[in-house]
C-alpha cells in the first residue's frame, strides 16, 4: 500500500500481447498468476530453488520468482498454457501423459517447459543431458525416472 | 492379468490431462472477489511467556481489514488425543518453538499484510530453552507444558515374551545407539487455503489437505459449528507425505477467524521458507537396541528403548510413538520382543507423521543391527534373512505376531530371493570394489509396512457409483489423491466392476457438501480401503442396471453380463446391448428409476491397543527386499547411488504405473533421509530453511531403479492389492548404509550419513583416502 508507483510494461505471453501496469518490486511469476490469472506456473519456494515457476523467456527457461516483471518487459514469454493447441497436447505434455510423468503434478508445468527449452535445442538428447536439463527442477513424488523417460519419449515424438 | 479389462493396465492417469496443461488449480490458484490476504506473525524466541500485545499501530495501517491474536480462539486447542490436545491456533500464553504463530492479519494484499505483522508489538518474557530430548527428561529441565512437568508427553511400555531369558540363552548379544534424522516431507506445494465464512453460519474453505476430513472436524470444533455446516472443497494438493497435510496449521483457523471478523474472503499461502521453518517434521528418535540370535543367527529377542523429540507440541505423536514399536515383530519371526519409549517435548518445531511413519526408526535399527550380527557370524547377508524372514501362510491361514499383527499373505521371502537374484546383488562380487578414490558397495535391507491402516476413531469409508442416463458415471468417494494416483485407482476398480472403460469413469474431489466422509490419505488406506468400498458401490450400481435389464428382456439377473462397455445374455453373447442404453433404459425405467450404488469398507481387524501394544495397525502389509549399489569417494565421503532394485510385494499392482513411481519415489525420498537430509538445529533454530540449503534429492543424483512385483493376491484387498506407496522409503535407507558398510567398512548407525560424518568416520578408522 505504501509505495504506490507502477511502471507500465509491455509482455507478450504466449503469443498474445498484454500492456500491464506493475509495480516495480512485482515479478514476473506474480504478474502472470496475479494480473493475467496464469495459475499454471506454480510458486513452490520464490526463491528460484525449486524450479516449480519455470517458464520460457524468450526461449530459455527462468525461473519466474527471480524476474522482475520490468525485466520481462517487451519480452516473448510462453508458459504452461501455451503448448498445446486447445486441448490437442503438445508432443512433450503426450509423453508425459503417456508415460506417466508425474504425481502430484505441482512440479509438472516447471518440468515440461525445462524438458522442451532442452528439446528445442537438442533434438536426441541423452539420458545425461536429460536429468542436466531437469536438474534446477525438484520433484519430491516420481523419484524422477518416469519424468526422464517422459522426456525420453517426448524426444522419439518430436523427431516423427 | 487377462482375467481383467482394466485393473492392471498401463493406462494414463485420469488426473494426466490437468495436469500437464497447467488446468489443475491448488488452493494457491483460488481467489474469490474481495478477497484479502493473510499473513501470520511469528515469534522470534524459541520458549518465551507473552505478556502483551498491541497490534494498534497495525490496525491503523491503510489496507489492513482485520487482526487476531490467540486469546481470540477462547483458549480452544487440538491433537490426536484427547488427553494430549496441547497446540491452540496461536499461542496465548506461552511460545513453545521458534517462529510459533502468535497473530495473523487480513489486509488487500499479501505485502500489506505482511508489512502489518512487522508492525504488531508482542512483549516476551524469554525463558530458558531445552533443545535435546534426552535433556529435557532429566530432572531440573525447563518445563514446557505445565500439564507434563517432566516433559515426557507421553510413554509406552510393551513386554511380549521372555527377553531377559532370551538374551541369557541367546549365542551373541549387540546392544548398540541409533539415530534417525529431522527431515522434511519436503512438497513442493507450501500450505494454503482460501476461507470463507458465511455470516449465517456456514464455513467453506478450499484447503491444501490430503486429509480433508481432520480439518473438517477442527474447525467445526474451533468454530463451534455442527459438522453439516464445515464444507471443504478440495483442490488439487501438490504434495502431502503425511504430517502437516493431514493435519491444520495457525494459517487455516486464523483465515477462517479473519473472514469471520471482515466478512470477507480470506486466503493464506505459506512461504516455503515459513514451512521449513515450522512445519511438523519427521520425528528424530534416538534407539538403543539389544538383539539376541543363536549361533545360525535366528533371532531370538530384540529389546528397544527410544527417546522421540516431540517438539513444542504433541500433535500425531501418540500414533508415531506406538508406530515405531508396532511393527519390529515383521517381516522376521520374533518370539520375544520388549519395547519402550518416551515421547518428549522440546522446545524444536512439532514432529508428526510422515510417509514411512515410526516403522522407518525401528526398521532402520534393526536392519543395520541384523548385518553386524551376520558379519560378526560369518553369514550371508541374504542367508541371515530367508532363515529370519516370516514365510507365506498357507492359503487360508494367518499368520499371527507375538503382538498380535495378523496377515494372510506375505512375499517376503520371495521377494528376497528377487532381490538377490537381480544383478546388482549377483554380479556384486563380479564389478571392481575401487576405481580411483571411489569405492563401490552393495547393501541390501527388508521391510514390512502396514497398509489399510485403521487405527483409532472414526474410520468409516464409502464410496457412491452415480449412473447417468447416457452410461458415463460419477465416482464419489471421500478420499483424495495428493499425488499417489488413487483418483485413477479408484476409478480403475469401478470401471472393471461395472464393466466398462476407464474414460466413461469420473471421479469428484471431495468436498464435504457432497462426498461421503472418510478418515484421509494416510498409512497406505485409499486404495484398500476407498478401493473396497468403490468395488462395493458400482457391484450395487451394476446390479440394478442388470435388474433393469432382466425385467426388460424376461430373464432372471443371472442370465446376463456386462463387459467391454456392453450387455449381454451369456447364453447368447450376440444378443447384447451397449452400456449407453442399458444405462438408459434403467434410468427412465419408471419413478423412482435412479442407479445409485453405494459401497462401504468392511475388512474386519483387530484394531491396536495402545494400553496393551497388541492388535493390527492395517488390513494387511507388505513386504519389501531392496538392494543398493553406490560409490562412495574416500577422498571427500561424496557418496554416489546408482542402482536400487526394489523387490515389492504389494498384493497385486492394479495400475502399476502408479505402483512403480510410487515405489521409484519412496526410494528417492529414503534415499535422502539416509545420506543428505536433515535439518541443522542451533537451540531451536532452525538453520537450513530453504531448498538451497536443505538438500533433497534431483534428477542428476537419482539412482537407475528397478522395481519387481511380488504377485501374492491378497483376500484383505480390491483384487488382491496391499500398500504400495510407504514401504520403500522404509526398505531404503537400511539398504544404503548397508551398502555404505560394504563400500568403507564402517557401520553408520547415525541418520543422515553425510559426507562430512563419511570423512570422519574414515578418518577415525585410518582409512580416509583408502579404501
Amino acid at each position: 500500500m505504501q509505495n504506490t508507483e507502477r511502471i507500465s510494461i509491455r509482455l507478450v505471453v504466449n503469443g498474445a500481447r498484454s500492456d500491464i501496469s506493475v509495480k516495480p518490486s512485482a515479478t514476473l511469476l506474480e504478474v502472470l498468476r496475479e494480473d493475467l490469472g496464469l495459475t499454471g506456473t506454480k510458486e513452490g519456494c520464490g526463491v528460484g530453488e525449486c524450479g516449480a515457476c519455470t517458464v520460457l523467456m524468450e526461449g530459455e527457461p527462468v525461473n519466474a520468482c527471480l524476474v522482475l516483471a520490468v525485466e520481462a518487459d517487451g519480452k516473448h514469454v510462453e508458459t504452461i498454457e501455451g503448448l498445446s493447441d486447445g486441448d490437442v497436447l503438445h508432443p512433450i505434455q503426450q509423453a508425459f501423459v503417456e508415460m506417466g510423468g508425474m504425481q502430484c503434478g505441482f512440479c509438472t508445468p516447471g518440468m515440461i517447459l525445462s524438458a522442451k527449452a532442452l528439446l528445442d535445442e537438442n533434438k536426441s538428447p541423452d539420458e545425461e543431458e536429460i536429468r542436466k536439463a531437469l536438474e534446477g527442477n525438484f520433484c519430491r513424488c516420481t523419484g524422477y525416472t518416469k519424468i526422464i523417460a517422459s522426456v525420453r519419449d517426448a524426444a522419439l515424438r518430436m523427431r516423427k | 492379468m487377462d482375467e481383467y479389462a482394466v485393473i492392471g493396465k498401463r493406462l494414463p492417469r485420469v488426473d494426466a490431462k490437468e495436469k500437464v496443461l497447467g488446468r489443475a488449480r491448488y488452493a494457491a490458484d483460488y481467489s474469490l472477489p474481495g478477497m484479502l490476504w493473510c499473513k501470520v506473525l511469528r515469534a522470534p524466541h524459541a520458549h518465551a511467556r507473552i505478556l502483551n500485545i498491541d497490534a494498534s499501530r497495525a490496525e491503523r495501517l491503510p489496507g489492513v481489514k482485520g487482526i487476531v491474536t490467540g486469546k481470540d480462539f477462547g483458549g480452544w486447542t487440538w491433537g490426536f488425543m484427547a488427553n494430549t490436545r496441547d497446540e491452540p491456533p496461536l499461542a496465548y500464553d506461552k511460545v513453545r518453538y521458534l517462529n510459533e504463530a502468535v497473530a495473523a492479519v487480513a489486509a488487500v494484499d499479501e505485502e500489506t499484510a505482511e508489512e502489518a505483522c512487522e508492525l504488531i508489538e508482542v512483549d516476551y518474557d524469554e525463558l530458558p530453552g531445552v533443545f535435546d530430548p534426552e535433556e529435557a527428561m532429566r530432572p531440573g529441565a525447563p518445563v514446557i507444558h505445565e500439564y507434563r512437568p517432566n516433559n515426557v508427553s507421553l510413554e509406552y511400555h510393551y513386554d511380549f515374551g521372555n527377553v531377559r531369558g532370551a538374551f541369557e540363552e541367546s549365542y551373541l548379544v549387540r546392544e548398540d545407539r541409533f539415530k534417525t534424522g529431522r527431515v522434511t516431507k519436503g512438497y513442493l506445494e507450501p500450505p494454503a487455503s482460501l476461507a470463507y465464512y458465511d455470516p449465517a453460519g456456514s464455513i467453506t474453505v478450499w484447503p491444501a489437505k490430503q486429509s480433508p476430513y481432520f480439518h473438517y472436524r477442527h474447525l467445526a470444533a474451533c468454530f463451534r459449528l455442527p459438522l453439516s455446516k464445515i464444507r471443504i472443497v478440495q483442490p488439487f494438493i501438490g504434495g502431502g507425505f503425511g504430517g502437516t497435510k493431514n493435519d491444520s496449521v495457525a494459517g487455516d483457523f486464523c483465515a477462517v477467524l479473519l473472514s469471520k471478523k471482515t466478512g470477507k474472503p480470506v486466503k493464506f499461502v505459506y512461504s516455503q521458507e515459513e514451512e521449513l521453518s515450522v512445519s511438523k517434521r519427521r520425528h528424530p528418535v534416538i534407539l538403543y537396541n539389544k538383539m539376541g540370535v543363536t549361533r545360525d543367527g535366528v533371532l531370538t529377542a530384540i529389546e528397544t528403548r527410544a527417546v522421540a523429540d516431540l517438539g513444542g507440541y504433541t500433535s500425531i505423536s501418540p500414533l508415531s510413538l506406538y508406530l515405531v514399536g508396532f511393527a519390529t515383530p515383521i517381516p522376521y519371526k520374533l518370539p520375544n520382543y520388549k519395547f519402550d519409549i518416551w515421547g518428549v517435548f522440546t522446545n524444536n518445531p512439532m514432529s508428526a507423521a510422515m510417509r514411512g511413519h515410526g516403522i522407518t526408526h525401528s526398521r532402520f535399527a534393526c536392519e543395520i543391527q541384523m548385518e553386524m550380527m551376520a558379519e560378526e557370524l560369518g553369514i550371508d547377508p541374504v542367508e541371515m534373512r530367508m532363515r529370519n524372514g516370516i514365510d507365506p501362510p498357507e492359503a487360508g491361514g494367518i499368520y499371527r505376531t507375538i503382538n498380535d499383527i495378523t496377515f494372510k499373505t506375505c512375499g517376503f521371502k520371495e521377494a528376497l530371493k528377487a532381490a538377490a537374484e537381480d544383478p546388482v546383488w549377483a554380479e556384486r562380487g563380479r564389478r571392481p570394489g575401487k576405481i580411483g578414490p571411489v569405492s563401490y558397495g552393495v547393501g541390501i535391507s527388508g521391510t514390512a509396512y502396514l497398509g489399510g491402516a485403521r487405527q483409532l476413531g472414526h474410520q468409516s469409508c464409502g464410496a457412491v457409483v452415480r449412473i447417468c442416463e447416457d452410461g458415463t458415471v460419477n465416482l464419489l468417494t471421500g478420499a483424495t489423491d495428493c499425488g499417489q494416483g488413487s483418483d485413477t485407482v479408484l476409478c480403475m476398480i469401478a470401471a472393471e466392476e461395472l464393466g466398462v472403460r476407464l474414460e466413461s469413469i469420473d471421479i469428484k474431489r471431495v468436498d464435504t457438501a457432497y462426498t461421503p466422509v472418510d478418515p484421509g490419505s494416510y498409512g497406505s488406506r485409499v486404495t484398500i480401503l476407498a478401493g473396497q468400498a468403490t468395488q462395493r458401490a458400482a457391484r450395487d450400481a451394476r446390479r440394478q442396471l442388470i435388474e433393469s435389464a432382466a425385467s426388460a428382456w424376461k430373464v432372471e439377473p443371472g442370465e446376463l453380463d456386462i463387459r467391454g462397455g456392453f450387455l449381454f445374455l451369456k447364453s447368447n453373447p450376440g444378443k447384447r446391448i451397449p452400456f449407453e442404453k442399458l444405462a438408459k433404459m434403467a434410468c427412465y425405467e419408471g419413478s423412482g428409476a435412479v442407479i445409485i450404488g453405494r459401497g462401504y469398507s468392511g475388512y474386519g481387524i483387530e484394531p491396536m491397543d495402545f494400553n496393551t501394544g497388541h492388535g493390527n495397525g492395517g488390513t494387511s502389509y507388505s513386504f519389501t527386499a531392496q538392494t543398493v549399489r553406490l560409490g562412495v569417494d574416500m577422498e571427500t565421503g561424496k557418496t554416489e547411488v546408482s542402482d536400487f532394485t526394489i523387490a515389492h510385494d504389494c498384493g497385486r499392482p492394479l495400475h502399476p504405473i502408479s505402483v512403480e513411481t510410487q515405489n521409484e519415489g519412496g526410494a528417492v525420498q529414503g534415499m535422502g533421509q539416509a545420506i543428505y537430509e536433515e535439518f541443522i538445529m542451533d537451540k531451536g533454530v532452525t538453520r537450513n530453511n530453504t531448498f538451497l540449503d536443505y538438500k533433497m534429492p534431483r534428477s542428476t543424483d537419482v539412482p537407475k531403479i528397478r522395481v519387481i512385483d511380488i504377485i501374492t493376491d491378497d483376500p484383505d484387498g480390491p483384487f488382491g492389492a496391499k500398500e504400495a506407496s510407504e514401504g520403500s522409503i522404509v526398505s531404503s535407507p537400511p539398504a544404503v548404509i548397508s551398502a555404505l558398510h560394504d563400500a568403507t567398512g564402517i557401520w553408520f548407525k547415525e541418520q543422515p550419513v553425510t559426507p562430512e560424518k563419511i570423512v570422519k568416520a574414515l578418518k577415525d578408522a585410518g582409512k580416509w583416502g583408502s579404501s
